[in-house]
């Protein structure tokens, strides 16, 4: 492995009933994918802030993934129809604002499903990878 | 000021193969606010617990993370860990480097780094962790058991006999489900009526159980605890408390071409039935998709025959509302459909059945009374083959890709039983692979074979023809003699696969209780929490959990039966704390909390707030019923000013968490 | 060389053989059964095994009829029937060289020729 080998930054954020049992699952199953990936356990996939995401590419991150339950199958019955919404909008801002749609994404991962989240994570730092570094957005509080 | 305490476990090897835990425990130690860090083989056992007791007594430490398995392991353990050293128990975190790190990378260097900035995420969050302290809620001693087959009434009957309410929902008029109707039960052979109407005499007698029998859930609200459950009651269009069940009605009724679903639709029925004589409830229902006198108005006459003047054409569905501690899912299954598989002639002969149809053929109370008779012109069949894993361990469109575990071991009872009762019938089995994990299960297949003559035929049916004289040409492969061969059969019978009841899917959607994607309820953990789901109050008994025989099923029920009594055996219930709260200052009153919240915990109140020029001013602000709550975090998203926050998953921290692997 | 064609036998089929579980569906419905020397299930064994040369030198790959009944049946989608064609390509292949050249070709297609075309030409003027 080269040094210069270009290795993206991803937060990964998981809902602790569904998205983060099949990641354990993907771990139980000894699934490989990339250490590129860091996993935030959240309640719900709907506990996500928009604000979180925008912090993420803030602090230069290369690609954000959000994973829920299937819909129709949320533990809290509704959370994941919330945040399917919130992220088309916010992901299209975003697409809008220069960071490309590829580097968002949201992804329906149960808890049975391990080996989705392997291919998923796989797939996902894959096109992180080949999209490059990111822009990072810039945090105007930051100059005051 | 922060002092917070690193405890990095090796799992064995499980962490330290792959991960460099000295590293990781040094490189964590140097985090800002860390006073403490150490690493130690088992975090988890006694040692390991002590070790971190001691330095949260030595070190004052106001927080702990604890790098090791998933949170989903052993949070609960580290918590209570916590709370022995007297340190609030929310103020413990995990960085989960097993399962989401040394289990999945290889390389040391790649897996200590990866290790090192989850525990630094972990530190991140924990020192903006605040103590919390768990509310308490009520438990309502009562049980809903969904479900009358043997899993739910044997789940039932002992909810009952540790002194428990338990109300039993069938959708059928009778308790009893898929047992009712097997003839026989391997390996002993014994009959399963006589093992299992005792049982169900035992529900109907227990005080402690209500049936509802002919019944459906439609509604479930609430939580562990305090379930309330809406429970429709269909139209039976007889009275149950004046029914007797002395089944004149049956007799009288005139309209006598009712498939009898009971035998499935192997023979009729007439509009008013009691399903079987050993039916529970023993009372009568109208088919109102056959009977004259709902259709059109024109009959009557099982109102006139009724004694006791139970019939009610004009009784309606009722809607019945019930609050329960616990809810046991007990939905079991059917065989599958086999539309898609032209091959076997299913659809084109009625000599070609399914396994659980044979049952009822064989069965004394089946459309036959126990004579083994082909379906098509009642003539004793000569030659029977029998075809194994039908839809079973099958990846297309139309089968299942599970075993489906049962159909080895009653395809071995069906050949024995009928190599035994008509020695003159030749019996072939076309089997892939014979599966007899079970005691005493080995040894019944081998007698099939060694004592009862049974040809096995390793391979598999490709074609079944119906031919002109009536006869059944089946073609198949017998790889052992690597030859193609010809069987003229009588009957063929499909071991149909067998898959989760169509009202599991709808019931696990208002359960918020997660299915696979076979629609088999998933178990909290495949080895260790086996009958339970993962949302809390829920339990599973039988095969909605995935496919088993009967015994399994029955043991599975009692071992459900166990964690609901454990559940109701408390008073009061710990709730999560992890529940939002809204900040008055800072609400202003828009409702758009209200709006997303799936409970209904957030109400709005008028508060009285004093302004900046010593005048009071009652604004409208929201307020969170914490009982309520369950934690998702909706809300938070949704408040547009920000007041709206939660608990062990703050805003404050999440973006901690961010911070600190983009760092 | 036998690796080669068990890889070439897989990539052109796009079969993967350790999906099949044995039940035999494929030669209990071949129409053809009696007339081969390697049956369905066979040919599926035996390129996972590597055995190719003894498929490639048996009449066996052209008494299949590519019915397909055998894809139609299989419960793990394993589709014998392909195997059966690729094998049936090796052995076509190793008749004898191809007739043209690859150098050659440049000159003797027309931009818009489709690509199919060329595939068919090739296995048609052998020498």
């Amino acid at each position: 492995m080269s040094m210069n080998e270009f290795k993206p930054k991803i937060v990964a954020f998981c809902c602790n009933w569904c998205s983060y049992a099949g990641a354990d699952l993907a771990g139980t199953n000894r699934l490989n994918y990339p250490a590129d990936v860091k996993i935030i356990r959240v309640p719900c996939s709907c506990r996500v802030n928009p604000l979180f995401i925008l912090r993420a590419f803030q602090r230069g991150a290369d690609g954000v993934i959000l994973c829920g339950c299937h819909p129709g199958d949320c533990h809290y019955t509704t959370g994941n129809y919330y945040a399917r919404r919130r992220m088309t909008l916010l992901f299209s801002m975003l697409d809008y604002l220069g960071i490309e749609k590829e580097r968002t994404r949201v992804e329906w991962v149960s808890a049975a499903e391990g080996a989705k989240f392997a291919t998923v994570m796989n797939d996902f730092v894959k096109t992180v990878t080949e999209l490059g570094e990111n822009k990072r957005l810039e945090d105007l509080r930051c100059k005051k | 000021m922060q002092k917070i305490g690193v405890f990095v476990c090796h799992c064995g090897t499980n962490i330290a193969g792959t991960v460099d835990v000295k590293a990781v425990a040094e490189a964590l130690g140097k985090e800002p606010g860390v006073v403490f860090s150490a690493e130690y083989p088992y975090m988890c056992s006694e040692a390991g617990q002590n070790l971190i007791k001691n330095a949260i007594k030595e070190y004052g430490l106001t927080g702990i993370v604890v790098c090791s398995c998933s949170p989903r392991m052993h949070e609960a353990t580290f918590r209570k860990t916590a709370a022995a050293a007297g340190l609030n128990s929310y103020m413990v975190e995990i960085a989960n480097i097993r399962e989401q790190c040394s289990w999945i990378h290889k390389d040391i260097k790649v897996a200590t780094e990866k290790a090192i900035v989850l525990g630094r995420t972990a530190i991140a969050k924990v020192a903006l962790n605040a103590p919390l302290t768990a509310s308490e809620s009520p438990v309502v001693k009562r049980a809903l058991v969904i479900g009358g087959g043997i899993a739910g009434i044997q789940t039932a009957l002992d909810i009952a006999d540790a002194g428990y309410e338990v109300d039993l929902v069938e959708k059928e008029p009778t308790i009893g489900g898929k047992m009712a109707q097997i003839d026989k039960t391997f390996p002993t052979l014994d009959c399963a009526a006589c093992i299992l109407t005792p049982k169900m005499v035992d529900c109907a007698q227990n005080e402690k159980i209500h049936i509802y029998a002919y019944s459906e859930v439609e509604k479930v609200k609430g939580f562990v605890g305090n379930f309330t459950v809406s429970i429709k009651k269909k139209a039976r269009f007889v009275d149950e408390t004046k029914c007797t069940g002395c089944g004149v009605c049956t007799e009288k009724c005139p309209q006598k071409k009712t498939p009898n679903l009971f035998n499935l639709g192997l023979d009729t029925r007439s509009a008013i039935y009691i399903p079987f004589a050993q039916a529970i409830p023993k009372v009568a229902t109208i088919d109102a998709d056959y009977c004259n006198m709902l259709k059109n108005g024109k009959c009557g006459v099982c109102s006139k025959v009724c004694a006791a003047g139970a019939i009610d054409y004009k009784q309606q569905d009722q809607i019945i509302e019930q609050q329960y501690g616990a809810i046991v899912v007990a939905t079991g299954f059917n065989p599958i459909k086999l539309d898609g598989y032209d091959e076997f002639a299913y659809n084109e002969s009625p000599d070609v059945v399914t396994s659980l149809e044979l049952e009822r053929l064989m069965n004394a109370a089946g459309p036959n009374g126990g004579t083994l008779l082909r379906p098509s012109d009642k003539t004793h069949p000569h030659t029977i083959v029998f075809v194994q894993c039908v839809g079973s361990r099958d990846t297309t469109d139309c089968g299942k890709p599970y075993c489906s575990k049962i159909c080895c071991m009653y395809t071995a009872k069906h050949a024995m039983l009928i190599r035994d009762k008509y020695p003159d019938t030749e019996v072939y089995v076309f089997y892939i692979d014979v599966r007899t994990p079970g005691k005493n299960f080995d040894e019944f297949y081998r007698r099939a074979v060694e004592e009862y003559g049974v040809h096995y035929i390793k391979g598999m049916v490709g074609k079944v023809m119906p031919q002109p004289d009536g006869k059944l040409l089946v073609r198949g492969a017998d790889l052992l003699m690597n030859e193609q061969i010809l069987i003229n059969a009588d009957m063929v019978v499909l071991a149909a696969a067998i898959e989760p009841d169509k009202s599991a899917r709808p019931l696990a959607t208002m359960l918020t209780a997660s299915m696979d994607t076979n629609d088999f309820f998933t178990e909290a953990h495949p080895k260790l929490r086996p009958v339970e789901s993962p949302t809390a109050g829920i339990f599973l008994s039988g095969v909605c959990q995935g496919p088993k025989d009967i015994p399994e099923t029955v043991a599975q029920a009692s071992a459900c039966a166990a964690k609901v009594i454990g559940l109701l055996a408390k008073d009061k219930l710990l709730s999560n704390p992890c529940v939002a709260h809204s900040d008055e200052n800072l609400c202003n009153g828009c409702s758009s909390c209200e709006k997303v919240c799936p409970y209904g915990a957030i109400t709005y109140v008028d508060k009285e707030f004093r302004m900046p020029d010593r005048t009071t001013k009652i604004r409208r602000v929201a307020s969170v019923n914490a009982a309520v709550c369950q934690g998702c975090g909706a809300c938070t998203v949704a408040c547009p000013s920000g007041a709206m926050d939660l608990s062990g998953f703050s805003n404050k921290q999440i973006m901690a968490e961010v911070d600190a692997i983009c760092r | 060389m036998h690796n080669n064609d068990k890889e070439q036998i897989l990539r052109s089929s796009g079969v993967n053989v350790l999906k099949c579980m044995r039940c035999g569906k494929c030669s209990g419905t071949c129409p053809s059964y009696e007339e081969m020397e390697y049956h369905p299930h066979q040919f599926v064994y035996m390129v996972e095994k590597g055995e190719i040369d003894k498929l490639i030198n048996s009449p066996s790959i052209y008494k299949c009829l590519t019915c397909f009944a055998c894809v139609e049946r299989c419960p793990r989608g394993v589709e014998p029937a392909k195997i059966v064609e690729a094998v049936r390509l090796i052995a076509t292949r190793r008749q004898g060289e191809n007739h043209l050249k690859a150098e050659d070709i440049p000159c003797v297609v027309e931009d818009d020729t489709p690509g199919q075309l060329l595939v068919s030409a090739f296995r048609k003027y052998k020498k």
